[in-house]
């Protein structure tokens, strides 16, 4: 069988005609300094990481590389490889982590899943133990390979140190080209500790077997823009695509041009500003009520860099039956995975929209545009208002929200947790740039805003990071606020406490006769916590200190925790239940 | 069983590479799907490696599956075919006991009529082999089994697509930084009638 014969090294990149060769002269370097070596062509500077046994010899490179790689010490590799999401996440880049054999490659092994669904960009080096003792049950010895193969867009195992620079270049051209996913790359410590001839670094371009753009073909623009300029009610579906194409101007020129009605999925928030008069808001099951039941009633659906995920849809056979699908994405398994495409239009939509554009009629479409703000008066009128400016005494989550986009003005990067909080900080945010949203959408990951955060502040260092996050999410990752202790970072963590696992609660109030099995959650003094790591916060309660206690979190000069107490029992409305379809969501 | 699904052989070509068997088979069994037979064996094409696989599915699901298969770094092309499409073999060996062969007429009769081949004879058993589709190779079973059948096994299937000029020329598209548009996820664009409709 194949896998029984011996390797060759992966299919090496060919050098493009012309490219310029490495500069080095041939030297020997350790395969930790070629790894780390490579880090510095590709451009990393940050690295989230923990050391342990099999990773000390990149570790003991790492001693002498300090100056240009920064290092930020996690207190658990869970934390560190969110943090690595959140770092891509804000800045466009791909993530970097280390992590060692064992236990610190399979603590990996959740965020790995949530960066393989939500498409993020990262590099992970676990260490190994030593080749000769591989499948021999060593101490932390474990089949990272195997475990990690379902969750990883490629990964590799190195056992020599000469495959270290083309295996690196390999990983970083995977991570980030094409449709972005996470590549593990494991290296057994002889590897690392090895010296060989290193003769410099080439940026890997081409993988014959790899294909990360689809030509563009033109009569499928065609076709498309055929079947746009004919439509009476089009409605844009947008996802994150738009954003890891880093196409925002094209997709808001596309917009603007065609005058279509566009929502987002929550990977998609914030690639269009959330007050453009087009963006008419959030898909899904606790997306805004126009888009839901509009999607039953548009002509043509065109969806640009978005999966068509089961959260977004509903019940599958019956969304959008009346519609012609028109389906931008860059990755051809995804298009009539689940929703049938009439026009696929394959391509980094980076290219795909300049051309539709060009062929689209300039429109407006006012009768079907009132269509949508009608039924957001109607949400107004059963949910949001309510929600805003609760009649209520104890506080809700949207109106947390609404001031902290009063005094942010939008411009803040929000990190969320799962639940929710994430839902209502989703719905109800301001957002005026992209890459602004950050987000554990397809695989609802508890546990990922405070790291994610703290790699978005690393990501983006300029900007004001908000972690949002539920009680029960908090608690657990909340050892890394010793992160942010030891790194001096400064991010506002906003904990918005209903004393419940609330999502898991308003499922059993709705659909199990109000059985609250388990999710009855007690909480320590997250302020106390906070400050036994040195981090400053306060606790409120009443509706009164909100607004002075949000400003004081966001001039705060470091890291802040505010905890605000809110309803114990409020729900997020409106609501697809599941097996539902769109044009069935509940208001209550 | 769905009366929809029928047997489907996949034919992909990949890199050689460690882990990849794995690759493939997971993408089968997240799905539930299960696994009739899959070969792995050279090429026509040097260092590029061919999986046969084959499964009982719906045409839907085998072209979803294609492409999840393809969407891998190290494959090259996956595709499927219906038996119709393929021409395909599978080999068995059966063991037997000699002195049955030896006294039993009949037997001897049996193993030439369904063209089966000694391999190895000796004193107490003798092994013979024959390459065939399912049936063929089945039926043989039954018809040794009144005769004391003491060992059998049947590989994975093989096949050989009719349509295919081969991966030689493919390759040569796939090393070209800049492709042209007959490769790759564009083939499917190609056969949009079957696939699309508008």
């Amino acid at each position: 069988m194949s896998n029984a014969t011996t390797t060759p090294i992966p299919s090496q990149s060919k050098p493009k005609a012309g490219a310029k060769k490495p500069a080095h002269v041939a030297r020997e370097l350790t395969g930790s300094a070629a790894v780390l070596e490579a880090f510095l062509e590709e451009g990393v500077d940050t690295i989230f990481g923990y050391p342990g046994g099999a990773i000390m010899p990149i570790y003991d490179a790492l001693y002498d590389y300090q100056e240009k790689l920064k290092h930020i010490l996690v207190r658990h590799e869970q934390g560190g490889i969110h943090a690595a999401q959140g770092f891509a996440r804000a800045s466009g880049r791909t993530g970097v982590v280390f992590a060692t054999s064992g236990p610190g490659a399979t603590n990996l092994v959740t965020g790995l899943a949530d960066a393989m669904i939500d498409s993020t960009p990262l590099v992970c080096i676990t260490g190994q133990v030593f080749a000769h003792l591989l499948g021999t049950d060593a101490f932390q010895e474990t089949d990272v390979i195997n475990i990690t193969t379902p969750i990883t867009k490629w990964n590799y195992q190195v056992t020599d140190a000469t495959e270290i620079p083309s295996v690196l270049a390999k990983a970083f051209y995977i991570a980030g080209s094409g449709r972005p996913g996470p590549v593990l790359i494991d290296i057994t410590k002889n590897a690392q500790i090895q010296k060989f001839n290193y003769e410099g670094y080439t940026k890997c371009s081409h993988i014959r077997s790899y294909r990360p753009k689809p030509i563009v073909r033109k009569e499928y623009i065609n076709k498309a823009a055929e079947l746009i300029n004919k439509a009476q009610r089009p409605f844009i579906l947008f996802g994150q695509g738009v954003i890891l194409g880093k196409a925002e101007k094209e997709f808001q020129t596309f917009v603007e041009k065609s005058g279509i009605p566009a929502a987002w999925t929550i990977m998609g928030l914030s690639a269009l500003s959330t007050d453009h008069p087009l963006n008419v808001g959030m898909l899904g099951m606790h997306g805004n009520y126009g888009p839901n039941v509009l999607t039953n009633d548009c002509d043509v659906l065109i969806a640009i860099g978005m999966r068509f995920d089961d959260r977004v849809t509903g019940r599958l056979d019956k969304y959008a039956k009346q519609a012609q699908v028109v389906h931008l994405d860059i990755d051809p398994a995804e298009i009539d995975k689940n929703v049938k495409a009439t026009v696929p239009v394959w391509g980094d939509c980076k290219e795909t929209l300049p051309l539709l554009t060009e062929l689209v009629e300039k429109k407006t479409y006012p009768e079907w545009l009132k269509r949508f703000s009608d039924y957001y008066k109607e949400e107004v009128d059963a949910v949001i208002r309510e929600e805003l400016n609760p009649s209520t005494e104890q506080m809700t989550m949207g109106e947390v929200m609404q001031v902290l986009n009063d005094l942010t003005g939008g411009d803040a990067i929000i990190v969320t947790d799962v639940g929710q909080h994430q839902m209502v900080a989703c719905r109800y945010a301001k957002f005026n740039q992209s890459h602004s949203n950050i987000t554990s959408g397809g695989l609802g990951t508890m546990g990922f805003g405070l790291p994610a955060a703290i790699g978005a502040k690393f990501g983006a260092p300029d900007r004001t990071v908000v972690a949002i996050c539920g009680d029960g999410g908090f608690q657990m990752t909340l050892q890394e606020l010793g992160t942010i202790m030891q790194s001096e970072l400064d991010v506002k963590i906003l904990v918005l406490n209903n004393r419940f696992l609330g999502m898991v609660r308003q499922w059993q109030q709705l659909f199990n006769d109000k059985r609250y099995s388990f999710v009855d959650i007690a909480s320590p003094d997250f302020v106390m916590v906070a400050k036994g790591y040195g981090i400053a916060g306060q606790s409120i309660e009443k509706r009164e200190d909100l607004v002075s206690a949000v400003k004081a979190m966001l001039d705060h000069k470091g890291s802040y925790l505010l905890e605000v107490f809110v309803g114990k029992e409020n729900n997020v409305f409106p609501m697809v239940p599941q097996g539902c379809s769109v044009s069935e969501i509940r208001l209550k | 069983m769905n009366p929809n699904k029928e047997q489907y052989t996949i034919t992909v070509y990949t890199e050689n590479q460690i882990g990849l068997l794995n690759r493939i088979a997971i993408l089968f069994s997240r799905r539930k799907i299960n696994v009739e037979s899959l070969n792995t064996s050279p090429s026509e094409v040097e260092g590029i490696h061919r999986f046969t696989i084959v499964i009982n599915e719906t045409e839907e699901v085998v072209r979803k599956l294609c492409r999840q298969i393809e969407k891998q770094v190290d494959i090259l092309k996956a595709y499927y075919n219906t038996n119709e499409e393929i021409i395909w073999q599978e080999m068995a060996l059966y063991k037997v006991s000699t002195e049955e062969i030896a006294e039993k007429v009949k037997v001897e009769r049996l193993l030439r009529e369904y063209g089966a081949r000694a391999v190895v004879i000796r004193k107490d058993y003798t092994v013979f082999e024959t390459t065939g589709q399912r049936e063929e190779t089945d039926k043989l079973v039954e018809v040794l089994e009144p005769y004391g059948l003491i060992e059998f096994v049947r590989s994975a299937r093989i096949a050989i697509i009719k349509d295919s000029h081969g991966f030689h020329e493919k390759l040569k598209e796939f090393e070209l930084t800049e492709p042209s548009e007959e490769v790759v996820e564009n083939e499917y664009l190609d056969k949009q009638d079957e696939v699309f409709s508008m």
